[in-house]
């Protein structure tokens, strides 16, 4: 396993180098940030070019991104037109997303596998036709209006929680959100777990397990389960990487101040290192979340070997 | 519990009506903190670089200038000045008043005012309201148009010539500059600025009723009463816990939850809701803010002779009552002249230089467009940026009023841009092409201030870049004057000059609107349309 | 060789190309919030097939189809939609942007079945009109992906090589950057009323997840005995490519394309949202949802319709794609 760990790194480095570049691109293409600065009012030439200076704007792209890149190393993500350090927006950012993310993840597991699970046993009853089509209206409704619909009903008309999520963001009020955005999720873990466990009940060792006489619970949980949740895990933890970026629109609507809020911010007053900075951890995470998986799967299913 | 929470506002309402007391049992609390929802402002957090109301919504917390502009009236009211004196419109000379100190104990100084100046007026300092000094003599040293490096750290045109006092030579006659002191870019420094201004801007000091008790950014600013503070106003309140919202919807939402005191920016979408939610605890008052259509001049289809007569028939396909009324529920108010009432008939504002090209009237806007040559390209496109002020509602129903009033699907459309940056930046680029949103949120209450940045040749927010040698001169004119009247009345005369080529669409002017919970009482907003946080009882 | 796991990394040959395609090859990443269907459930490729089977795979398929209720429905769905989409006169002869203040919110009346939204027009009208464009998203976002993703994907994946390890790179780079971000900043700058830059970003931020997918079936199915056969007998690798692999390696493409479609139309909706989807004068169902959303307190209805209808359409087309996956799926009979 030990070179194909080191393949996998190598393999990130591209990978890495391409993604950032591509969103410093992108984010380029977006025009010029300084104009934004001055309210509505043109910037005088000389202090235009100035704030361009000092944010480095006036070097050719390519050489911004290298020393961009070169700063990054050292740990230097630059600052934000407001004067804040792109790494005390992390810092205040990421661990909100992060616990965003486990509520999310958790409500992944504990609906999305228990109801897969059951699903998967009855599979053709009127139970599972009935959830399947719950899965499949929660996947094609936005986001955005299960969330806003959520909050006005649960926060303003019935008062069960907060409409919003303090700057604190602690684990209690971040419930409501955290189901919000994993909502999607959880309708393909659903379906995941039932095709997986439909699929592994028919399979042989199952047959051997009942025909050795084992109780159902048993045959279920220890031979069952543990087999088909090798792909769930694996999406699960895949999920990881999507779940901390895309939290734009649930983090908006839920006035979270997280690394979704930041992003966004940061794109309408394109500050560059702001965006690029954050985009570039999440790249990272995206890759060692992927790397893992891919250990993960091997260590779950020992027919699989890396070389 | 929400029952019980309407039953006790019956109740309030009730008590209030009669006793006119606070309600809460017992008057009001003066340690009592209030929450206010913010926005993230863009901008370091100081004077010279705040340039958008969030900022300067705290700055005005914490800091006090020269002048202070009367929360209900607008009028420029001495603050920390003694006296301002001049002769020539020219030359003036300003004492401190004695007594003043910096939250941390340092005295306020001429000094403190010279230098802070000097600070915002230096190129290498980045600040964004650089421009604010350019009156002020030594200017073009500190400042280069050419970007190049400052041959001068101070302006030559101050100087200290004593504790208290110090003096301002300005390059060119201008008789109203006692009165635009008030800004925010005025406000004096502390010596810990410019020891240690990183250090300052994690948690800034200044000389106001309210001082900073913490500071993390992008989530809560939390002031604090200044007991100490040495000024009239001081607070009513024990502070004020700014929290920034990531959508003033969400705001909004909390207030009606009880999670929050105070909104000062209702979204749209909410208006009609407004009395149900909060009854009386609403207010919509009129703030220094008008929006207008400009169209770029430089573009040689816009620009052409006889295309007033088009500017004044889209004009006047406009239905802006209608608009105002069920867009904005009333927190707009129709326009009908380019500066603000909030200027009150001293100040210069009164109703009508539009007149009659400010009232719909479709067939009179079907046949000025026609006689005005017709659309250019048979369509026009208004730009906005769509990321802030939910410009998308507004630009639609002009639009569907034009289209309706020209009986025409077509006419209008309108054309978001993603975000304020890239909306600058093609205004900045003179790449616009058709009418464009055009908003104006005055810096200091005058008329010089609604008409010289915005039509003047050349000037900062000339957007349109419209030049017209007759209201250059006005203007000239209206500086020099130094009788406060007089100038008022030849800003007037360049405003019908506006008129006459009907340089932009005047399309409403903006109320500032909040709301707030029952603990609150005694709330208004200002002439910005920031509330008047200091006067705010808690209990 | 044990039996095939749903979840096999397809692109897993024993003593084939080092390379190795990660766990999540087959991860969808669309539709709102910047994730979408992306079950690895739905793409388990064929892995043994003779080209005799091909045919009868297909009308095996078919077989399963006519019978399955789910498809029936969803097919005459999307058929409706389809027609609606050419012919909105059909049912809803008005003229969408024709729009009175005066009736702005107000709710269903004689003639104006779904009342009128926030700038006076009908909702009725509006949303029959949306269909177009919504169904134009979907399908051209769709058919963009596809056919990019399964042709730089299947050579990659038939040729092996220096093409291919850079092409797994570069799909990893795009896999890297979240959808809705990248929308905002590309988006941002379009100023085009048309549908095609929102289609455009679609195609190229969507094409990784179609290439991966069609260069593991390809992988898989180049390994199989009759294409060796092929091979043994002097066929042309194009002869190849496009006789005997592409059949076999074409389901699994059509089966995530089906529900991607769906997910797209969600997509074009949160675009709106944000504030970067389509621009007037365009009339889509994600530009009403967006305008109608913060008035959901005082005009539910603006939302109501062209939300449902949105709703049945993505449903309609991930239904279909399900209902395909289980007859091209021979396991799961």
């Amino acid at each position: 396993m030990g070179p194909y760990v080191v393949r996998r790194l190598l393999q990130m480095v591209p990978v890495f180098a391409g993604a950032t570049l591509l969103i410093f691109l992108m984010v380029n293409v977006m025009g010029d940030p300084v104009a934004g600065l001055c309210g509505e009012r043109q910037c005088d030439p000389a202090t235009a070019a100035r704030l361009k200076q000092e944010f480095g704007l006036d070097q050719p792209v390519w050489q911004q991104y290298l020393t961009y890149m070169g700063n990054v190393f050292t740990g230097d993500f630059g600052t934000a037109f407001n004067g804040q350090k792109v790494t005390e927006l992390m810092a205040t950012s990421f661990p909100v997303t992060l616990r965003l993310t486990i509520v999310a993840i958790l409500f992944e597991i504990a609906i999305g596998v228990t109801l897969g699970v059951a699903m998967g046993l009855r599979r053709g009853r009127p139970v599972d036709t009935g959830v399947l089509l719950v899965t499949l209206v929660v996947i094609s409704v936005p986001t955005f209006v299960t969330g806003l619909l959520l909050q006005l009903l649960l926060g303003v008309e019935w008062g069960w929680i907060k409409p919003s999520v303090s700057w604190q963001a602690g684990f209690d009020e971040l419930i409501v959100p955290g189901l919000v955005l994993a909502s999607v999720s959880l309708a393909y873990v659903t379906r995941l777990t039932r095709t997986s466990i439909a699929e592994n009940a028919r399979a042989d060792y199952v047959r051997t397990a009942v025909a050795k006489g084992l109780p159902r619970h048993r045959v279920i949980v220890r031979h069952l389960l543990r087999n088909s949740l090798i792909p769930v895990v694996t999406f699960i933890g895949a999920d990881v990487g999507f779940l901390m970026g895309g939290a734009i629109v649930t983090e908006r609507i839920f006035n979270i101040h997280g690394v979704g809020y930041q992003l966004y911010q940061g794109i309408l007053r394109q500050s560059t290192q702001t965006v690029v900075g954050f985009v570039t951890v999440l790249v990272l995470v995206f890759l060692v979340a992927n790397l893992l998986v891919d250990l993960l799967y091997a260590v779950l299913d020992p027919r699989i070997r890396y070389a | 519990m929400r029952g019980a929470t309407h039953a006790r506002a019956v109740v309030c309402a009730v008590a209030v009506a009669l006793v006119a007391t606070a309600c809460g049992g017992g008057g009001s609390d003066t340690g009592a903190v209030l929450s206010s929802s913010w926005g993230d402002p863009p901008n370091p957090l100081e004077p010279a670089n705040t340039n958008e109301v969030q900022g300067g919504k705290v700055l005005s917390m914490i800091f006090r200038g020269l002048k202070q502009y009367d929360p209900k009236t607008g009028e420029a009211k001495n603050m920390l000045a003694e006296t301002i004196d001049t002769t020539d419109g020219k030359n003036y000379t300003i004492t401190v008043k004695k007594g003043w100190t910096f939250s941390n104990g340092e005295k306020v100084t001429a000094r403190s005012f010279v230098d802070a100046w000097n600070y915002g007026a230096g190129l290498k300092n980045n600040q964004r309201n650089a421009y604010f000094f350019e009156y002020i003599d030594g200017y073009d040293k500190t400042h280069p148009a050419d970007g190049g490096k400052q041959s001068a750290d101070t302006l030559s045109g101050l100087k200290v010539v004593g504790d208290r006092t110090f003096t301002v030579r300005l390059r060119q006659k201008f008789s109203s500059f006692p009165d635009t002191l008030g800004y925010n870019a005025y406000a004096p420094l502390p010596r810990a600025f410019f020891d240690d201004r990183a250090a300052w801007l994690k948690k800034p000091v200044g000389n106001g009723p309210y001082r900073v008790a913490s500071y993390t950014r992008g989530s809560q600013l939390s002031l604090r009463r200044w007991d100490a503070y040495p000024g009239e106003d001081k607070a009513r309140n024990g502070g004020v816990d700014l929290k920034v919202y990531t959508d003033n919807n969400t705001a909004y939402t909390d207030l009606m939850a009880g999670n929050l005191d105070l909104v000062d920016d209702v979204p749209a979408s909410q208006l009609r809701n407004v009395r149900t939610d909060l009854g009386d605890r609403y207010i919509n008052a009129p703030a220094g803010i008008i929006q207008t259509l400009a169209f770029p001049y430089y573009d040689k289809r816009w620009g052409r002779a006889g295309m007033e007569k088009v500017r004044e028939g889209l004009s006047r396909a406009i239905n802006r009552d209608q608009i105002t009324r069920t867009i904005f529920r009333n927190t707009r108010t129709p326009a009908v002249d380019w500066t603000s009432p909030v200027l009150g008939k001293e100040g210069g504002y009164r109703a009508g230089p539009c007149g009659t090209a400010c009232v719909y009237d479709a067939a009179a806007a079907k046949r000025l467009i026609k006689e005005g040559g017709g659309l250019p390209g048979g369509q026009v496109r208004i730009t906005y940026n769509a990321d802030t002020g939910s410009h998308r509602e507004w630009v639609d129903a002009v639009c569907n009023s034009i289209n309706n009033a020209l009986g025409d699907d077509k006419a209008c459309v309108g054309n978001p841009i993603g975000t304020f940056a890239d909306y600058r930046n093609r205004i900045t680029d003179r790449k616009m092409t058709g009418p464009f949103r055009a908003g104006w949120q005055m810096d200091y209450p005058l008329i010089q201030n609604f008409l010289q940045p915005l039509y003047y040749t050349g000037a900062s927010s000339n957007d349109g870049k419209w030049s017209n040698p007759d209201f250059d001169r006005l203007v000239d004119r209206a500086n020099a004057e130094t009788d406060a009247a007089r100038a008022v009345e030849r800003f007037r005369q360049a405003e019908e000059v506006l008129r006459t080529n009907m340089a932009a669409i005047p399309l409403w002017y903006q109320n500032g609107n909040a709301g707030y919970s029952q603990r609150l009482s005694n709330v208004a907003l200002n002439p910005f349309s920031v509330p008047v946080y200091d006067q705010i009882k808690v209990g | 060789m044990p039996e095939p796991q749903p979840l096999e990394p397809s692109s897993y040959v024993p003593g084939g190309t080092a390379e190795l395609v990660p766990a999540d090859a087959e991860i969808l990443r669309t539709g709102p919030g910047g994730r979408g269907p992306r079950g690895p459930d739905t793409t388990a490729a064929p892995s043994v097939a003779a080209e005799e089977r091909v045919r009868s795979l297909w009308s095996d398929a078919w077989h399963d189809l006519r019978r399955n209720p789910v498809f029936l429905v969803s097919a005459l769905v999307i058929l409706f939609l389809v027609l609606i989409a050419l012919w909105p006169q059909l049912i809803a002869p008005g003229n969408p942007l024709d729009c009175d203040l005066a009736k702005a919110q107000q709710g269903p009346g004689p003639g104006h079945p779904f009342g009128f939204n926030g700038q006076g027009c009908d909702v009725y009208t509006r949303t029959v009109h949306g269909a177009r464009t919504s169904v134009t998203v979907g399908v051209c976002a769709t058919l963009g992906v596809a056919v990019l993703g399964s042709v730089l994907g299947g050579l990659a994946g038939f040729f092996g090589g220096v093409g291919d390890a850079i092409l797994s790179r570069v799909t990893d780079v795009f896999f890297a950057i979240p959808v809705v971000l990248g929308g905002l900043v590309l988006l941002s700058v379009v100023t085009s009323s048309t549908v095609w830059p929102v289609i455009g970003f679609m195609v190229l931020l969507g094409w990784p997840q179609i290439s991966r997918i069609a260069r593991g079936s390809v992988i898989t199915a180049r390994q199989n005995d009759y294409v060796q056969a092929a091979r043994a007998l002097g066929a042309s690798p194009m002869r190849i490519l496009l006789r005997h692999i592409a059949p076999n390696a074409i389901a699994p493409v059509i089966v995530v394309a089906t529900i991607a479609l769906g997910t797209y139309i969600a997509l074009e909706a949160t675009l709106s949202y944000l504030g970067v989807g389509l621009k007037p004068p365009s009339v889509s169902w994600g530009i009403d949802i967006s305008a109608a959303s913060p008035y959901i307190r005082n005009a539910p209805h603006a939302l109501l319709w062209p939300s449902g209808a949105l709703a049945v359409t993505v449903l309609a087309f991930i239904m279909l794609g399900d209902a395909v996956r289980d007859a091209l799926d021979p396991r799961l009979r």
